[in-house]
């Protein structure tokens, strides 16, 4: 009997001690949950500190030339820093993408996610994501060597033939311009619209779809009619995040616009944007105050692209329930 | 809409639902015809030379991009075991830990900071490595990259672990198993697949970056000396080359682009068939 009451108090004694070993040698614990704090803050850091270094180091270009920084003459030798002619040209490049890509874009979702079949959407869906995989710098000696002659010989001679009429369509074609940069923008977000708007789409719950069809809908009607209004504010985010991607792309649109600071409606003519800026004439950058312009341009970049960004995560996790994980 | 006849109905129904198969079509031949050319320009350019000797001075063929591969490779490299390891605590910060304002915060701020454009991320490396040190380096496009690559991994990696059942863990954590140990050896184990898919793909995304290197890199014609120098690497040989007016030059610009363009493509495979759920690293 006093054994068994021996063995008992052992056996509690050894749970207490096994509980006070773990209270006491969390250490692991402690440097484990540190580090994971750590990395997540580490995120957030980063995001901060790409926002205040680029602040500072454009911060001698913003005392200096203040709002004149949104002036149209670019002069950097005789001391003009104008950017309009860039945001110019990222608004034609990124509105011609966006007017390309979108429509193809929900097409190519609209198919994937509500027609084909899973065997069929599966391998092209990954077909669709490769072609945003290709590096932008590829695209770029693609669009140099094989897209800006094929504008120069028939695109654009075809375009003009039909459109002629238009200011947009009008003038002498080089091949370089703002038509090669929007193409070649549009074909990069492709891929970010289809792969959003897809997603967004298999998020609509299926009695949407039910409801429609026993309406006595057919296919079409029942996506434009029920899927596309409920999924409206998800396929406006993607199409967002594609603008996103649009207005930040340097390297491709930097081979093909021609590097031209102009503001003129023809899309034949070489134009420039805010990101083929730095990219194009940084390392021949002399002076302070011209690196400093140049680190400018990539703050106005890192603040568009911010705003744009919680825009469309907002619209986004709005309709596919991302954001409430 | 209803006024309409019902065989105009099914008529636009067949007529829309071809059209949004034909943008699906016309992507993949976009595909095609990138890839056709890069083939059928890039080929040419890979021989024994192009992989073993350093680029050669204008009129003088026969020259490589050796060079820009090792640098390419050690940029890459340094840039992944920065940001893998910081990046895999982050995600398993998210899926375990992540409630609150700080898990949704950094959610929402690695998201954010998938979608900035590199440029404005070499313009902050430049910023803040290269005009403090006045040189360009290795290191320097290592940081860029890393800081490209930090939020793919994160959301990878929080995707992956979330898949992971928590009963698993919290089996081991009953037995007496400190949470770290339950965490890296019960849990990471079984969500490893996705990770290193997420970390594949961080990486695949990285290796065509350009234009955080002009920043930071810089390029050269010579072989690396060290972390601290300027470095070449095969994005920066496709936009230096492929903008230059020589001929030999532009040829090896293409053998470059097939390279990465094979290089990334297989790295995408190989993610997406380790690990076949659909993960979008936009």
């Amino acid at each position: 009997m006093s054994q068994e009451t021996a063995e008992l108090i052992t056996a509690t004694a050894g749970v207490g001690t096994r509980t006070v070993r773990q209270r006491t040698s969390p250490a692991g614990d402690r440097v484990f949950m540190f580090l994971l704090y750590g990395s997540a803050w580490f995120v957030l850091a980063i995001v901060a500190a790409l926002f205040l270094v680029l602040l500072q180091r454009s911060w001698p270009a913003i005392q200096t030339i203040g709002l004149g920084v949104f002036t149209t003459l670019w002069d950097p030798g005789g001391g003009h820093f104008g950017v309009l002619t860039f945001i110019y040209g990222t608004i034609v490049t990124s509105a011609i993408a966006l007017i390309i890509a979108g429509p193809v874009g929900i097409g190519a979702a609209l198919f994937l996610a509500e027609l084909a079949p899973k065997r069929l959407a599966t391998p092209v869906a990954m077909l669709i994501e490769l072609l945003a995989a290709v590096p932008s710098v590829v695209y770029g000696i693609w669009g140099l060597f094989v897209m800006v002659p094929a504008i120069r010989v028939y695109i654009g001679p075809a375009l003009q033939h039909v459109f002629g009429f238009l200011p947009l369509f009008q003038g002498p074609i080089y091949g370089v311009g703002m038509l090669a940069g929007g193409l070649i923008l549009s074909i990069m977000v492709v891929p970010t619209v289809a792969a959003i708007s897809r997603d967004v789409f298999e998020a609509v719950p299926n009695d949407q779809r039910e409801g429609m069809l026993a309406l006595g809908s057919t296919k079409w009607e029942m996506m434009t009619k029920s899927v596309l209004p409920y999924a409206r504010s998800g396929v406006i985010g993607a199409l967002v995040l594609g603008l996103g991607r649009a207005l930040g792309e340097a390297m491709a649109v930097v081979m093909v616009i021609g590097n031209k600071p102009q503001i003129v409606a023809s899309l034949f003519q070489p134009a420039y944007t805010m990101a083929a800026v730095p990219a194009n004439e940084f390392s021949e950058a002399t002076g302070k105050l011209y690196i400093s312009v140049l680190i400018e341009i990539g703050l106005l970049l890192f603040i568009v692209s911010l705003l744009v960004n919680m825009c469309a995560r907002f619209l986004v996790w709005n309709a596919s329930g991302r954001g409430r994980r | 809409m209803g006024l309409k006849s019902p065989s105009f109905r099914k008529f636009w129904n067949v007529f829309m639902i071809l059209i949004s198969a034909l943008c699906c079509v016309v992507c993949g031949i976009v595909l095609a015809i990138v890839v056709a050319f890069v083939i059928s320009k890039g080929y040419k350019a890979l021989n024994w030379n192009f992989f073993t000797k350093l680029p050669l001075p204008v009129g003088m063929s026969g020259g490589g991009v050796a060079n820009a591969i090792v640098g390419s490779i050690e940029i890459v490299l340094m840039a992944s075991l920065l940001a893998v390891p910081i990046g895999v605590l982050a995600g398993i910060y998210l899926a375990l830990f992540g409630r609150g304002h700080l898990a949704a915060n950094v959610r929402f701020f690695s998201d954010v900071l998938t979608g900035m454009p590199s440029i404005a991320i070499g313009i902050f490396a430049y910023s803040l490595i290269v005009i403090p040190t006045g040189h360009f380096s290795a290191y320097s496009a290592a940081i860029a990259l890393a800081v490209i690559m930090l939020p793919i991994v994160v959301r990878t990696t929080e995707e992956a672990v979330r898949l992971v059942p928590g009963v698993i863990r919290e089996g081991a954590l009953a037995l007496g198993i400190p949470a770290w140990k339950s965490t890296l050896l019960v849990t990471v184990p079984v969500a490893r697949a996705g990770i290193v898919t997420g970390a594949l793909l961080s990486v695949a995304r990285v290796t065509g970056e350009s234009a955080p290197l002009l920043f930071t890199a810089f390029g050269s014609q010579f072989w690396t000396k060290g972390f601290s120098s300027p470095i070449a690497a095969l994005p920066l040989v496709i936009f230096i080359n492929g903008i230059s007016p020589y001929p030999d030059w532009q040829q090896l610009a293409w053998g470059c682009a097939l390279v990465l363009v094979v290089l990334v493509f297989a790295l995408n495979l190989i993610a997406r068939l380790a690990f076949s759920r659909r993960v979008s690293a936009n």
